[in-house]
């Protein structure tokens, strides 16, 4: 699959909306209720997948919204609708969650299995904060299926620092994983 | 529904101070900068995401270029999202109350389209804003104008079969903050818009057309091309005017893309 358009669309004819920054007041107007509960919590298969943002100097952000899409378990793409209104069963993959004063935010979900057989699996993210000024688009690969990482073309294309910054972390509750939007292990972003 | 705890003022007050000429001349300076490098034949993204000029972007902005990545299957579709996810009232941001907010009544309407002008149904939009007199109700914004009980300033819609969302609420003022000496935001509303694709998904300002403080504002100007800024100001339409009730705008969201499909196949693929 090519990211290019099906050649018989013809050029785009429209500019794309330029993204801005979210700004610090955010809250009220994009928050939910159990936006961070795309699992219902503690029910069979649901983990945390939690991390902590952190700008160049090292201190956390405590004003950035976290949104990660996943698949289920056995990879296929949620079609269920209902994230906006949680029904405490449905998994609709998706969800939202805003980070705390110490720069940390957490969601209970599911690992999600690989779309396409031998394929690494990940979550698509998005990062957002006061202070950034679009988006940001990034992945967090689950670490455990050692072979599908390593024959990924793109991971293979990344040095050891940059491929670290995209894989989770293992933890007895689910999964960890930081963001550094600037400096030393600076996260991979994505443009497509 | 819990507020975070509020951050430290002085988390939000730049710690430099430049005034208001100075912030213009470095504006000024970077966009002549950026559209020397497209000349040259650079491609720059519309935002550009390390701009001194909004000072909280200095420690945040990546220093590294993206990544071009071809999306996978999981990026190329989004959340589902249907007419009942959000109630009606929701899009009326004038009757959420038990009395009716001060300020001009407007309604702001338009069509989510993706960059072949086709419409995109059913993604959900949600807007906040601040009231007629610039406050946000949000703990952090604590300048002095006053709330109004009346108003809260967000809302949502999930968009129809033709793309189109309305939205009717108040025109929101200007507001005052702390990147730098006398800095002023213009006028604006936040919109969030999920596309098809989560490669598609924006955050961005809508605003409204003629504000002396364009050429003032940082965020406004991270924008570097005067083309992709006149796009995010909305257009007063008469005919969207309602007597003796409200003025009417017109906006248009652009996602980009989608620059792949899954399911349909490219030419010569079966
Ligand atoms: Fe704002």
């Amino acid at each position: 699959m090519a990211a290019v358009a099906p050649a018989h669309w013809g050029p785009k004819t429209h500019d794309a909306t330029a993204g801005q920054t979210v700004g610090p007041f955010f809250a009220y107007g994009t928050e939910f209720e159990r936006m961070n509960e795309i699992a219902f919590p503690h029910s069979p298969g649901a983990i945390v997948l939690g991390g902590t943002v952190f700008q160049g100097d090292g201190a956390p952000i405590p004003d950035a919204i976290i949104e990660v899409w996943g698949a289920d378990v056995d990879g296929s793409i949620p079609r269920a609708r209902g994230s906006r209104k949680r029904d405490g069963h449905t998994f609709t993959g998706y969800g939202r969650t805003f980070t705390d004063d110490e720069g940390h935010w957490e969601f209970w979900t599911r690992a999600p299995g690989a779309t396409e057989p031998g394929r690494p699996a990940f979550f698509a993210v998005i990062v957002y904060a006061r202070g950034l000024p679009s988006k940001l688009h990034t992945r967090i690969y689950l670490p455990d299926d050692e072979a599908a990482l390593a024959a990924d073309p793109f991971l293979a294309s990344l040095d050891d620092d940059e491929r670290a910054s995209l894989i989770a972390t293992r933890t007895p509750e689910g999964l960890r994983h930081d963001f550094r939007l600037q400096g030393e292990h600076e996260t991979v972003f994505l443009a497509f | 529904m819990t507020e975070p705890a509020a951050a430290p003022e002085s988390l939000l007050a730049s710690p430099d101070q430049l005034t208001q000429r100075e912030i213009t001349q470095e504006i000024v300076d970077l966009h002549a900068a950026f559209a020397a490098r497209e000349a040259a034949g650079e491609t720059l993204p519309a935002t550009m995401l390390d701009f001194a000029p909004y000072r909280s972007s200095v420690l945040r902005h990546p220093t590294k270029n993206p990544k071009l990545v071809d999306p996978e299957t999981i990026e190329l579709r989004s959340p589902a999202y249907g007419q009942r996810d959000v109630a009606a009232i929701e899009s009326d941001l004038t009757i959420q109350h038990a009395g009716e907010p001060l300020g001009e009544r407007m309604t702001v309407q338009g069509r989510l389209l993706d960059s072949w002008g086709r419409p995109v149904a059913n993604q959900l939009v949600e807007i906040w804003q601040a009231n007629a007199a610039g406050r946000y109700i949000h703990q952090r914004d604590q300048h002095p104008a006053p709330l109004d009980p009346n108003f809260t300033g967000a809302g949502r819609i999930v968009t129809n079969e033709r793309g189109e969302y309305k939205f009717t609420t108040i025109k929101p003022g200007p507001y005052p903050w702390k990147n730098h000496v006398n800095a002023w935001r213009p006028a604006h509303i936040h919109f969030s818009v999920f596309g098809t694709g989560f490669t598609q998904r924006i955050v961005t300002q809508m605003y409204f057309p003629g504000d002396p403080l364009f050429a003032l504002d940082p965020i406004y100007n991270t924008i570097h091309r005067q083309r992709d800024r006149d796009n995010l100001v909305a257009t007063y339409d008469h005919d969207l005017t309602t007597p003796e009730f409200s003025t009417g705008y017109r906006w248009d969201i652009v996602v980009d893309g989608p620059d792949a499909t899954w399911f349909e196949p490219e030419a010569g693929e079966h």
